[in-house]
């Protein structure tokens, strides 16, 4: 491949002004999950739930695998698949270092299946692959309505508990002190990652999902740690890396994952760098040594 | 003063399967008082405010709490945990860590931010953090997250303030200034307070009364009456030295008794920190 091909698969934008409102409800597919993304992945953050992140999203790939072959609905399988996995770490693994170990067991075995499944499956190989690597290319007004509905659970019940959430994550000694039941906010808030997760896995697949639920929300931490901007900027990372990476995968040949990773990592590697020279004046600088 | 009391024991008894911590205790705190409760590691301090907390239940006898039973999520209740340490990177400046007391147990989104906020800004002021209320907890010092911790634990005006070993790994001037933040809820809020410790000396100024815990028993009385030789010569079943250096308390030759983490050996040394 000489590069006038490399570029012409990987940017191509001849008759862009007539393709853009056909993916319209793509784009917006992409922009909902934007919203989940961020929202979700300050939790995630906070929580220290990365790499539970990761395992959920094995075993949610897992359960698309099994309704691809049986023929179910994909997202149904791939919801059910991360619900059941992201309770089942909820319910086992309450300290960090348990629940790790409980992860690394779990996840080889999830991926295992989906491999299992997926070779069993005699359709399109475009929707074996897709399950790993993202697919949203073509979404049609019932996709995206039960994505909205989804999304919309997701956020509606995030806004509910979040205040008791971010007491029991801080702090969980103090918060069940003062009647937080931490417990059923960590499996209320392991249930909601598990629907974000699947969500998530129908645009960059499941090997990539931290792109969007971790880093947005870990670059926003870089540069704020204000409550209420770390959401905003996180939530806005996200969405500028789907629906840029959406708008630039349009015209070319290849899937849509490795833009939107690579927008959510160039945003990481900005806020980063950002952070690094404010943390070198010092973000400490403090009125009563100033004077 | 018993009508008046916020915290109420009677023929209290803790026990762990065969292992009593504390039986019949009888024991009433009225507003405005500072209890210090003393003892070694393992003689049930901790589960003593475990059961104030409503987190660990007697094995008998009553405990009332501003006349109800003790329960979790006592709104009367402030609860000022053991230092420790936020890691660097936690998302949250040090006003928010104290806006989690006001109101962190709430359910769905915030509607008066701007009461939130004046609540907030008052709090910091009264425990002297104003200055550093954007800073992000993880990098302030030991010392000044733990009076953020005060501030969030008085947030919802308790009337009475639970403290568990809040002094460990400060340095002896934070010690003083965190000590002088409780007794002052003591003295100018009317708060209960009740301060679990192993070092008597930081606080010794604030406390009205210790109860001192000790293989499975207990005394109970003020500074002067229990830390003396032949008080805590009883309640170990040992000879106890309580040594006055320069007015502050040393305990020397309890069998399990605990300074500042370091075992003290049946010589009877005392730690360098004791003598500096």
């Amino acid at each position: 491949m000489n590069w006038t091909d490399f570029s012409d698969a990987v940017f191509n934008f001849s008759n862009y002004g007539e393709l853009l409102p056909l993916f319209r409800d793509t784009l917006l597919a992409g922009a909902i999950l934007g919203v989940v993304g961020g929202l979700i992945g300050t939790f995630v953050m906070m929580r220290d739930l990365a790499f539970a992140v990761h395992g959920i999203a094995e075993l949610s790939f897992a359960g698309a695998a099994f309704a691809l072959l049986i023929g179910a609905d994909v997202i149904f399988g791939s919801l059910v698949g991360s619900i059941l996995a992201a309770l089942l770490l909820g319910v086992m693994g309450v300290r960090a270092r348990e629940r790790n170990s409980v992860i690394g067991v779990i996840m080889p075995f999830g991926l295992g299946l989906g491999i299992l499944f997926l070779s069993l499956y005699e359709g399109r190989s475009a929707n074996k692959f897709g399950l790993l690597t993202g697919q949203i290319v073509s979404v049609d007004s019932t996709q995206l309505s039960v994505l909205a509905g989804t999304a919309l659970v997701v956020v509606v019940g995030l806004a509910l508990i979040w205040r008791p959430l971010t007491f029991a994550s801080i702090d969980p000694d103090i918060a069940t002190a003062r009647g937080v039941p931490v417990r059923t906010l960590s499996l209320a808030f392991m249930f909601l990652l598990g629907i974000a997760v699947a969500l998530s896995i129908q645009v960059v697949g499941a090997l990539l999902v931290l792109a969007l639920l971790i880093t947005p929300a870990a670059a926003a931490l870089q540069v704020t740690v204000a409550p209420r901007r770390v959401v905003v900027l996180s939530v806005a990372f996200a969405m500028i890396s789907t629906v840029g990476g959406i708008m630039l995968a349009l015209g070319g040949s290849i899937p849509i994952s490795p833009y939107v990773t690579t927008l959510s990592f160039v945003i990481y590697l900005l806020c980063r760098a950002t952070g690094a020279v404010r943390r070198r004046r010092g973000w400490s600088q403090r009125p009563a040594l100033a004077a | 003063m018993s009508e008046a009391a916020v915290i109420t024991l009677k023929r209290a008894t803790l026990a762990y399967g065969p292992r009593t911590l504390w039986e019949d205790l009888n024991l009433t705190v009225a507003p405005g008082e500072f209890l210090a409760v003393l003892g070694a590691n393992g003689s049930g301090k901790t589960s003593f405010l475990k059961t104030l907390l409503g987190m660990t239940q007697l094995s008998s006898g009553t405990l009332m709490l501003d006349g109800a039973p003790a329960r979790r999520g006592n709104r009367t209740v402030g609860y000022v945990p053991q230092q420790k340490n936020f890691a660097p990177d936690t998302p949250l400046r040090a006003r928010d860590l104290v806006g989690l007391g006001v109101d962190g147990d709430k359910w769905g989104f915030r509607l008066r931010g701007r009461s939130y906020r004046a609540r907030v800004d008052e709090l910091l002021e009264q425990v002297g953090a104003t200055s550093y209320g954007n800073i992000p907890v993880g990098m302030l010092s030991g010392g000044e997250q733990q009076r953020l911790r005060i501030a969030q634990a008085v947030a919802a005006n308790p009337k009475i303030l639970l403290c568990d070993e809040p002094l460990l790994s400060l340095d002896l001037n934070h010690q003083k200034e965190v000590s002088a933040l409780v007794g002052r809820q003591a003295k100018d809020h009317g708060a209960a307070v009740v301060f679990v410790t192993h070092e008597i000396n930081p606080i010794l100024e604030h406390v009205d009364r210790v109860l001192y815990l000790a293989g499975g028993k207990f005394t109970l009385g003020t500074p002067q009456e229990v830390m003396r030789s032949e008080v805590l010569s009883e309640l170990y079943g040992t000879r106890v030295e309580v040594l006055a250096l320069d007015g502050r308390l040393v305990v020397v030759g309890g069998p399990d008794t605990v300074l500042d983490g370091h075992a003290l050996d049946t010589l009877g040394s005392v730690t360098e920190r004791e003598l500096s």
